[in-house]
């Protein structure tokens, strides 16, 4: 009986919540989840166009970056409200208002990989025959890798958080649980789903920090020297949409 | 588009911006909570930042910040805030919430820009005998007010959209409108206070672009050319 308390007394600690509702609370967790992986893969293969597209034709690049940086300006309530029209109320809503947001980053960060590749690099594949499709699959982009997925890697975090606002649509894996509980002022439901939210926003980041290191050994051998680009790159990130 | 000239007789509309639930009253609430809270956010952030940056200690403490803002939801702190007792205090959330997601931005480039100021203009001014206090004023503050800026204007975004978000947890603003669009499955609404919201976003953006500009320090002595 004194476990069942805590649902009664509307703890915010609460083992019972964890035992009764955990079908919910894995549902909402696997939408959540989804929702980040779709618009993170989708804003990826948007993404690296844009940015190809940004570097091949100087006078895009100012309209691309310019417009990625606009949406990102938009606050996420107001982006998802503006495609209800389009979307109606939908998970499709969701992931596209979130793939707009990925795309500041993940342009911006794949141009400046792309940008960064030494020239050396691209003239000794050229002479050795490369022609334009295997330069950039084989020398460019495995050495924007570290950029991209750097990117990926805030991109990633800020998706799992902004899915939440889904929520006003229903479909904000996680979020929904945690509005739910607002309208029912249910503790316990709130913290736990927040809880799991920041975590699922840390083991993604852990997750592609170990992809990242993996996929790039050669960057630890560069720490020392890339450090300092690599701060400068962080001033760049520091801008959230909410 | 029905939703789109829908949200444009709604905007047309006088009797939607009058009154308790008016555009005017909401727009007034949104630009009071992201205002002050700004405020309040610069004046905790700012300090501590510039502070840090001039000793030059506390690295760790101003990068990582930002790191934990974004993976903290907005929406999940709102709320959580607004089931604590404080949720008894009208506005004490929205207002809790808006600072404190406010701060990173400004603490993380205000530090940045604090160390990314040249080492060597600041071994030169220190030579010339300049005091603590000169160096910062004279020296690291200029070279370092862009991204001070930046800082300020992320801040700015940000406390605009979190504003938006207090709607979800039952605050005013200008994101009622939205919600209250979607409680009544009026999609027009919807989109009209989702254009409001984010021509507000944009227009304090641009605001802040342009003051930062008129109050540049180095624009006003002239003398250097980058």
């Amino acid at each position: 009986m004194a476990e069942q308390n805590c649902l009664v007394t509307n703890d915010w600690i609460c083992g019972e919540y964890l035992r009764t509702r955990s079908q919910e609370l894995t549902d909402a967790t696997l939408q959540h989840v989804g929702i980040t992986l779709a618009s993170v893969a989708i804003g990826l293969a948007v993404s690296l166009p844009l940015a190809l597209l940004a570097r091949r034709w100087r006078f895009l690049s100012g309209p691309i970056l310019g417009v990625t940086t606009v949406l990102y300006s938009v606050p996420s309530l107001a982006m998802f409200s503006l495609l209800l029209p389009f979307f109606g109320l939908s998970v499709s809503l969701v992931v596209t208002g979130l793939v707009l947001y990925s795309l500041t980053v993940l342009v911006r960060n794949i141009l400046a990989g792309l940008q960064a590749v030494p020239e050396e690099a691209r003239d000794a594949a050229r002479g050795m025959g490369y022609g334009p499709l295997r330069l950039l699959w084989e020398v460019e982009l495995p050495l924007a890798l570290p950029a991209l997925l750097a990117g990926v890697r805030i991109t990633t975090v800020s998706t799992v958080a902004l899915t939440t606002v889904g929520a006003i649509v229903d479909y904000g894996g996680l979020g929904t649980l945690i509005l739910d509980g607002l309208d029912t002022t249910f503790k316990a439901q709130v913290l736990t789903a927040s809880v799991l939210c920041v975590l699922l926003a840390v083991v993604a980041d852990l997750l592609l920090l170990g992809l990242q290191r993996w996929l790039t050994p050669w960057t630890r051998v560069h720490r020392i020297r890339t450090s300092r680009a690599a701060r400068k790159a962080a001033v760049a990130k520091v801008a959230e949409p909410a | 588009m029905n939703a789109i000239t829908g949200a444009y007789d709604w905007l047309a509309t006088g009797a939607n911006w009058q009154g308790e639930k008016g555009v005017w009253h909401r727009l007034a609430e949104h630009l009071y909570f992201s205002g002050v809270c700004l405020a309040v956010a610069c004046l905790i952030a700012l300090p501590l930042a510039l502070y840090l940056g001039h000793i030059g200690k506390g690295g760790a403490l101003a990068v990582n910040i930002s790191n934990v803002g974004r993976a903290v939801p907005t929406l999940a702190l709102l709320i959580l805030l607004t089931l604590t007792p404080l949720g008894e205090h009208g506005d004490a959330p929205t207002l809790i919430a808006l600072v404190l997601f406010a701060v990173p931005p400004l603490l993380t480039n205000a530090y940045l820009g604090m160390r990314e100021v040249d080492r060597a203009v600041v071994e030169a001014a220190r030579g010339m005998g300049m005091s603590g206090g000169q160096l910062f004023a004279r020296v690291e503050l200029p070279l370092a007010y862009p991204l001070i800026m930046t800082g300020v204007r992320s801040a700015g975004v940000q406390v605009v959209a979190t504003a938006t978000l207090a709607a979800m947890a039952g605050e005013g603003g200008l994101g009622r409108i939205i919600t209250a669009g979607f409680n009544l499955q009026n999609t027009p609404q919807v989109v009209a206070g989702a254009f409001l919201v984010a021509l507000l976003a944009l227009l304090v953006e641009g605001v802040l672009v342009v003051a930062g500009r008129l109050f540049d320090p180095m624009r006003r002595s002239g003398g250097v050319t980058h």
